[in-house]
């Protein structure tokens, strides 16, 4: 069935992108099942659980609480447009060696989430980051190597 | 969820235009309430007015007099992160901090929270005892409405059909005056209020009176409560314990709360008397600091 679609033109990752959406479809939605970007990921798909966590405009937000349409002319970056070609971004190496994940999940949200907060501040404590990261949900680690893994990144990155 | 247009509008002419098209419409602004009401079926809007486009809903700012207007699309992290207002208006910042995590906050609002309408919404307290004005539009006037006016019940606002959101104005609470806001939740951030109160206290100038005072309490009624007993039980007195603990004693009183998931009503009726103890000593608190 045919069904009305809107031309969006927004900036993913860097990169001037255009897409057709249906006007009823989440961000989420839209990264997922008409970019391919499968990165990000669905979680509670209500607003509670950061999994779907992306920038916009430099932001950190629920894509699944946007509309695709929203993203007009705006930037958007997700997990994909974290690292820097091969070479991954602090947080996702800092994420490694304190094996702050296990099922895998939550991380691109938390990674994307901790982007935005070291982004924004460079003086971190561990309150701080535990209270920047609350509307990050994760059932396996129980947070403490996440924190650390931020906490580390944190120290050793220059943000970029 | 079901099939919708999207409306982007430049101005307010075009949104009301866009109220008055006989459509189901609904208003969108961080999209954080209705996007989740669309996909989960509890909304039957044909169309989402996106008021983000408009500058007169996307900017806030003090006029000459010290008030601050709120455009009603500007979401908490703009505000929170505001120099001027975290040292002006910080009980602001109280609520406007804790409503849901960084990434609810990045989008959702003020304007939101108070036409959503929940009785347990974490800014009404601190809006009303501050005494906002909202600013409500439609497509003949703009009229004002008091913010403890604009609750009809859970989830019901008092805007009529075709009418918006337009600001909330926020007054210059002057000097010797502080407010505070205050929320008990069973864990630390990320939940909905078991109860929660907001305070506003006016000295005089030696501070050893209270001129004036406003304390609201939220999630112990079908709507944020302004008790005026509260008030009445603090002007004229001299700050401190004894005028605390009445005030305490009135919201206790005024509060009629349900009991669910989150608490018992006897919980609420403490939890009303013990927030708003505490946030009076914390106002006063900011005005004998400042």
């Amino acid at each position: 069935m045919a069904v009305r679609r809107t031309q969006v033109q927004t900036t993913l990752n860097g990169e001037e992108t255009d897409f057709l959406c249906e006007p009823r479809q989440s961000l989420l939605e839209v990264l997922r099942d008409e970019l391919g970007l499968t990165g990000t990921k669905e979680g509670c798909n209500n607003g509670n659980c950061g999994a779907c966590s992306v920038l916009v405009n430099g932001r950190v937000a629920n894509a699944c609480c946007v509309l695709g349409v929203e993203a007009e002319n705006a930037e958007i970056t997700t997990i994909e447009g974290i690292a820097d070609g091969d070479k991954l971004h602090p947080l996702q190496q800092a994420f490694l060696e304190e094996a702050a994940l296990q099922c895998g999940i939550c991380t691109p949200g938390f990674i994307v989430s901790s982007k935005a907060l070291l982004d924004s501040e460079p003086e971190l404590d561990e309150e701080r980051i535990r209270f920047w990261l609350a509307g990050n949900l994760c059932r396996c680690t129980g947070y403490d190597k996440i924190v650390r893994a931020v906490l580390k990144a944190a120290g050793t990155s220059d943000n970029g | 969820m079901q099939e919708i247009t999207y409306l982007a509008p430049t101005s307010l002419g075009d949104v009301y235009t866009a109220l008055a098209d006989g459509k189901r419409s609904v208003l969108l602004a961080g999209g954080t309430d209705i996007i989740v009401q669309l996909r989960e079926g509890r909304s039957d809007a044909e169309q989402v007015i996106d008021l983000k486009h408009i500058p007169e809903l996307t900017q806030f700012a003090f006029n000459s007099s010290g008030d601050l207007k709120i455009g009603a699309a500007v979401p908490f992290a703009e505000i929170y992160e505001n120099a001027e207002i975290i040292d002006r208006l910080p009980a602001l910042i109280d609520c406007a901090t804790l409503v849901g995590g960084i990434q609810i906050q990045s989008r959702a609002g003020f304007g939101g929270n108070l036409c959503n309408a929940s009785p347990a919404a974490d800014t009404t307290p601190a809006l009303i005892a501050l005494g906002a004005i909202l600013h409500i539009g439609s497509a003949n006037q703009v009229r004002e409405l008091p913010v403890e006016d604009f609750f009809l019940g859970p989830g019901q606002n008092a805007l009529e059909d075709g009418e918006i959101l337009l600001q909330i104005v926020v007054p210059n609470p002057g000097s010797n005056s502080a407010a505070y806001f205050h929320r008990f939740i069973p864990r630390n951030e990320m939940d909905i209020a078991v109860a929660n109160a907001g305070v506003s206290l006016t000295l005089n100038d030696a501070r050893d009176r209270i001129e004036n005072a406003r304390v609201a309490i939220g999630a112990v009624a079908p709507t944020t409560l302004l008790v005026s007993e509260a008030a009445e039980a603090l002007i004229g007195k001299e700050p401190g314990e004894a005028a605390f603990a009445a005030a305490g004693d009135a919201a206790a009183n005024a509060a009629t709360p349900i009991t669910d998931m989150r608490g018992s009503a006897a919980q609420r009726v403490h939890l009303s008397r013990v927030l708003t103890v505490r946030a009076l000593e914390r106002a006063l608190k900011r005005i004998e600091e400042n």
